[in-house]
């Protein structure tokens, strides 16, 4: 038991080179109190909901266990006074009967409506809460944390909350109510049996903490196996293409096996838990059962205990014991949701490394030019993996100039550009923006002002038109087009079989990489923005995409601060200035026809490009 | 009246959950023994009430200590049986059930795997991950508690009514009489159920993708800072999804209620007509206590076919979604089915191969060749023309050829349909003569290795991720030396060398990094033929000089087909192929194309544009 689930961590070190990692692990830290300080946050807002639920539900306990209380009376008054010709109780029985039960089924459609309103509203809370953190997030923890754990977290780790709220919640109000009530009944029956039946709560609560510890433990171990299982599903589905070409079926098959198994055994443990629970609170309370009915027996016996007690009592402690099952099943979806709700609080917990300014400042006004002028100050930045990426680092492009980049892979182009679109922040130094530092300006300002096209250009299921609408949602269709004919992609989403309309359905699959290059630049056009950054954005179009491209910079991107990083010289020639970067550090510094004159790197890689275009 | 489309509708539920059952044939024998203890305890709980009965009236109305003491012995014993059969029925199925769900997820995710392509274009991954996760855990829940617990309880309340019923049949007949109401409305509410079960599925699939893309897509949401437009389409849909669930509770509560009221009322009735009868004489005390005690003991099982009749409903609704996804035709299958599709042409053509691969030495037919093929996407709208419409193509043994077109002329579909990711609409491929439909997929991809657009690593070390492109006997020297045609040194610099783990859960590389090992895969196996789809897109000049230069060496005796976008890459190869309007419009030198093809010129003419920029 103990051996089965301590040793997926014993493995981890062997398997990962970064054992201390608790994203490797999938456990990130998670301040004491935090799971229950989220669950209580999410339920504090719905307090007079929860309230009105639990008092229906208290309610329908109410009315139920009076069901009892009713037949005790029938026996010890009704069926006397009966014989005696008198029909009185036995009509407020009847009555009292009929009541009880239109009550109890009312109470109980009320309850469980009102019941799931809370539970759902918790979990759109929650689901919310995740989404929008994990969105506020910056990029390099996605780069860590994956996207199988992100969607872990937001299915199977708030489905057990919801297991819990629907089933759960409902079981333990049952549970404590019935416990309560019958408890209450039975020494007012008689104190006596009453007593005894409490004693029986001794050993079932050391049970009940007992299964909480080990259960904790095993659901825990649970939630992190899904996870695993989640994420290598997600990871073969998107590299379907060359899991195929590969032809990595068997062995991916090898390897979700171990991660499906190391599940399947967590699963197991937990429900051979309950299974051990379930025993041992049963036997607790059938001996009590046998041991206050031996004892209530011969009080009868003795004359000192009425039968009609006794039978009562009989019936109530059956009922007393009955809902230890469901306690079980609270426990159960306790513990797992309890589980869940740690990794959940572990992910709210993260704070954006890239975080919103508290105070925000405003751009000052656009010049003559829409573009504005960048100045990195002393900027320096190194990633987590270790190695300073740029050492002190200082730079200023004027409003309005096109700057290219080059440079080999690892010199640093790329940090340039997420520095400069804050998709990370420097360690050391600031980035400025018209003089303000990006830190200093709210999220929508940036954007509006910086405006980055990458490499990958993704593509959102949604049609064409809603993908180009990304730049700007409020485009109307006629921006749209003009933004998609500018860049000369119109030709070929008109010749799409539903045209701006069409679905580009799973991450694009219909649209090629080239033609998905042109919709996010198309996206950039439409945002329209002051500084414009291009990180290999070029790289799959062909010659007369690219031409497309340099055309839209030279006319409807004029006067626009750009920042293009490419391999292709032919976009460096529209540049007014050109950076050859080196180890982090601006090696050369010109126009691009002054360096190409010159000895330098540049102009070796000019003439070897020349060369390459043949 | 309302029975007439239930039992068909049961049926269907019945018939979907049935399909299970090849999983749960392994486990069976402990099923079916956790059913039957379950059953064992159930009685065993409806006996206490008897014994409780006897005492009341034999010892304790007889004032007889040792009959009292003997009867609290019986009540432990029969307790201790019940909690330990209890405890035995989870046991039993605690491993088993675990098993049959992970067995049911390795099949799926195998399953999975070998659908084709085709397949996954048409399906977002939410969805697929959803049937894995939710679905199965339902199913899995479904095993343990109301496939047993709607048998247990269904033989705990028969019992219990013939309990009943002996010890007094009118009673016995004023309990049953809810019955029927109950069962009827237990049908109409399953019906109701089903579908909003199902709506509710299907979203939280689709909520599941809109998650995924949030995340793949994060540095677009970032570059626009669009959070909040995602942030809004996530609220959307978790609102219809928090819409359908409760509907479904409200579903849920009406027969909660229907299904507490009208046994309660029985149970009242009883009551009334019992102290009639006690008072009477007809009955005793004793019975009647026990009889109410039967009755409330039933109460539970009773009330619980409500939400045990839910679970199943859900159950069938995950079967059925679990089985959209196993019912699809795996890659083998789908291929064999095209062939019968031009049943006599495909008979022919298999004949034709036969005869071909005899004498496939034949220099015609050496190479890579395509024989008018044409294709469309399977799921293309009817009437749109195919993306590629008769493209005739001979790549001599050991040439190499550059595939151009205009951007989404279908050159990457060109290159999916060597591996056979997608199945050729008519017309063939063949591999030195043979058909590549009359390879195994596993042989013809060993055969062909390609490097894709997308360079997708996956989370492994480095080092498996390059030699993943090559067989199992394949080692460290295969792997140097694939690192070094594609220039990927970079590897051995790396925090752990070639044993650092890449991909979504490892370091993440550079784009320009990525692809150079996917080359490197690509032609770390010495595949007879290569499929190159632009593959040095993202590498800077001076790397791309020289990949090219090591790359010719593979290419001077390879077989590829190189889709290209730059002069320099055209060059690698020996000829060039233009692909336009679906056919290959022009096959010739990069120069001698240059003069004669307009079209190519322009697809290549930077050159010219070049020299303009350079001159101002």
């Amino acid at each position: 038991m103990t051996a089965a689930t301590t040793a997926p961590a014993d493995q981890e070190p062997e398997d990962r080179p970064t054992d201390g990692d608790p994203f490797d692990r999938d456990v990130l830290p998670t301040p004491p109190g935090a799971t229950a300080a989220l669950l209580r946050s999410l339920l504090a807002p719905l307090r007079a909901r929860v309230s009105v639920t639990t008092l229906l539900l208290l309610l329908q306990q109410a009315v139920v266990q009076a069901g009892p209380l009713l037949v005790a009376y029938a026996i010890d008054r009704a069926v006397p006074a009966f014989r005696a010709g008198d029909h009185g109780p036995l009509v407020v029985v009847a009555a009292g009967y009929l009541a009880c039960a239109l009550a109890a089924g009312g109470l109980q459609f009320a309850f469980v409506a009102a019941a799931a309103r809370v539970s759902q509203d918790v979990l759109l809370d929650l689901r919310g809460r995740i989404f929008r953190h994990a969105q506020a997030l910056s990029v390099d923890f996605h780069e860590r944390y994956t996207s199988g754990r992100l969607i872990s977290r937001s299915t199977t780790d708030v489905e057990s909350l919801r297991e819990l709220l629907d089933e759960g919640l409902q079981e333990l109000v049952t549970v404590i109510l019935s416990f309560v009530y019958i408890s209450a009944m039975l020494l007012w029956l008689d104190l006596g049996l009453g007593g005894v039946a409490l004693a029986s709560f001794v050993p079932l609560y050391a049970l009940v903490r007992l299964y909480q510890r080990r259960a904790g433990r095993v659901y825990r171990a649970r939630s992190t196996a899904i996870a695993a299982v989640i994420v290598k599903f997600v990871e073969t589905m998107n590299g379907i293409r060359p899991v195929r070409a590969f032809r990595r079926e068997a062995v991916n098959d090898a390897d979700f096996a171990v991660l499906n198994q190391r599940h399947e055994r967590t699963n197991g443990d937990a429900l051979l838990e309950m299974a051990r629970y379930v025993t041992g609170s049963r036997l607790v309370a059938n001996t009590a059962v046998a041991a206050i009915v031996l004892w209530g027996a011969y009080r009868v016996a003795d004359g000192t205990l009425a039968l009609g007690v006794l039978a009562a009592a009989v019936l109530y402690l059956r009922r007393l014991y009955d809902p230890i099952d469901r306690l079980g099943m609270f426990l159960n979806s306790y513990q797992s949701a309890a589980a869940s709700l740690e990794k959940i609080a572990g992910l709210l917990a993260q704070t954006p490394s890239v975080p919103e300014p508290s105070a925000p400042r405003q751009l000052p006004p656009a010049g003559e030019h829409p573009g504005r002028e960048v100045v990195f100050d002393g900027v320096r930045f190194g990633y987590r993996t270790g190695g300073e990426v740029l050492p002190r680092f200082d730079l200023t492009i004027p409003a309005g100039q096109t700057v290219a980049v080059v440079g080999s892979t690892g010199a640093g182009k790329s940090t340039l550009a997420k520095l400069l679109a804050r998709f990370y922040d420097p360690s050391d130094g600031r980035v400025l923006l018209d003089g303000v530092d990006l830190r200093d300006l709210a999220v929508p300002e940036l954007r509006r002002a910086v405006v980055m096209v990458t490499q990958e250009a993704f593509l959102f299921s949604g049609t064409v038109a809603e993908n180009i609408a990304v730049g700007r949602p409020d485009a109307g269709r006629e921006e749209i087009e003009r933004a998609a004919k500018e860049i000369g992609a119109h030709d070929f989403i008109s010749a799409l079989p539903d045209g701006y309309d069409t679905d580009v359905r799973k991450r694009g699959g219909r649209i090629s990489a080239g033609q998905r290059q042109l919709v996010a630049f198309a996206r950039a056009l439409l945002a329209d923005p002051a500084v414009l950054i291009l990180d290999e954005a070029t790289s799959s179009l062909d010659i007369p995409g690219e031409r497309a491209v340099q055309r839209a910079m030279a006319t409807v991107l004029k006067g626009r601060t750009a920042v293009v990083i490419a391999h292709r010289l032919s976009t460096v020639e529209i540049a007014d200035r050109v950076l050859v970067m080196e180890q982090g550090k601006i090696v050369e510094d010109g126009e691009p026809a002054e360096l190409v004159a010159g000895t330098g790197r540049f102009a070796d890689l000019h003439r070897a490009w020349r060369d390459s275009l043949a | 009246m309302a029975t007439t489309p239930a039992p068909a509708q049961n049926r269907s539920s019945v018939r979907t959950l049935l399909r299970l059952w090849p999983y749960v044939r392994p486990v069976r024998a402990r099923l079916f023994t956790a059913a039957f203890v379950a059953i064992l305890a159930s009685c065993v709980g409806l006996v206490i009430p008897l014994v409780l009965k006897w005492l009341v009236d034999g010892p304790v109305a007889d004032r007889d200590p040792a009959g009292v003491g003997l009867g609290a012995l019986y009540l432990l014993l029969l307790g201790f049986a019940e909690a330990l059969l209890f405890g035995l029925r989870r046991w039993l199925v605690a491993r088993p059930l675990s098993h049959v769900e992970a067995s049911m997820r390795a099949a799926l995710y195998r399953r999975l795997q070998r659908l084709p392509v085709a397949f996954h274009d048409r399906w977002a991954s939410g969805q697929l991950l959803s049937r894995g996760t939710t679905d199965l855990m339902l199913l899995r829940m479904f095993l343990a508690f109301p496939l047993t617990f709607l048998l247990v309880n269904g033989v705990t309340i028969v019992v219990g009514v013939v309990i009943m019923l002996l010890q007094d049949w009118t009673l016995g007949l004023v309990i049953l009489g809810p019955a029927v109401p109950v069962m009827v409305t237990c049908v109409i509410f399953e019906k109701r159920y089903a579908e909003v079960a199902r709506l509710a599925q299907d979203q939280v699939g689709d909520l599941t993708t809109v998650v995924e893309e949030s995340v793949l897509g994060i540095r677009v949401i970032k570059g626009f800072g669009r959070h909040r437009n995602q942030a809004r389409a996530f609220s959307d849909l978790s609102g219809t999804l928090r819409g359908t669930e409760l509907r479904k509770a409200r579903l849920l509560a009406t027969i909660w209620g229907v299904i507490v009221t009208l046994p309660e009322v029985a149970i009242g009735a009883a009551l009334v007509v019992g102290v009639v009868q006690v008072a009477d004489g007809g009955l005793s005390a004793g019975t009647l206590v026990a009889f109410l005690s039967t009755a409330l003991a039933l109460r539970w099982p009773v009330e619980s076919i409500g939400f045990l009749l839910a679970m199943s409903q859900e159950a069938a609704t995950a079967t059925e979604r679990y089985f959209e996804v196993m019912d699809e035709d795996v890659e083998e299958a789908g291929a064999a089915a095209a062939a019968e599709g031009s049943r006599s042409a495909g008979r022919n053509g298999w004949a034709r191969t036969a005869a071909r691969s005899i004498v496939a030495t034949e220099p015609g037919e050496r190479g890579l060749r395509f024989d008018d093929v044409r294709f469309r996407y399977p799921d293309a709208p009817p009437g749109s023309p195919p993306v590629l419409d008769g493209v005739d193509l001979h790549i001599r043994p050991g040439e190499s050829m550059a595939l151009v077109g205009a951007t989404g002329s279908g050159k990457t579909t060109l290159t999916a349909l060597i591996p056979r990711l997608y199945e050729l609409t008519s017309g063939r491929i063949t591999l030195d003569g043979v058909d590549i439909t009359a390879l195994s997929a596993q042989d013809l991809r060993a055969k062909v290795a390609v490097a894709f657009e997308e360079p997708t690593l996956f989370s492994a070390p480095v080092g498996d991720n390059v030699l993943m492109g090559a067989q199992d006997t394949a080692g460290p020297a295969d792997l140097e030396r694939a690192l070094s045609v594609a220039q990927a040194g970079f590897v051995y610099a790396l925090p752990q060398g070639t044993d650092t783990q890449v991909g979504e859960q490892g370091l993440s590389l550079s784009g320009g990094q990525r692809q150079r090992l996917a080359l490197a895969r690509a032609v770390v196996g010495q595949p007879e033929f290569l499929v190159l789809d632009d593959p040095l897109s993202a590498l800077d000049v001076r790397t791309e000089a020289a990949v090219e230069a090591a790359l010719r060496h593979v290419l001077a005796d390879t077989t590829a087909l190189i889709v290209a976008h730059r002069p320099s890459t055209v060059l690698l190869a020996d000829r060039v192929a233009l692909l336009s309007g679906g056919r290959i419009a022009a096959v010739g030198t990069h120069h001698e194309l240059l003069r004669t093809s307009a079209e190519y010129a322009h697809l290549m003419s930077a050159d010219r544009s070049g020299k303009e920029e350079g001159a101002r």
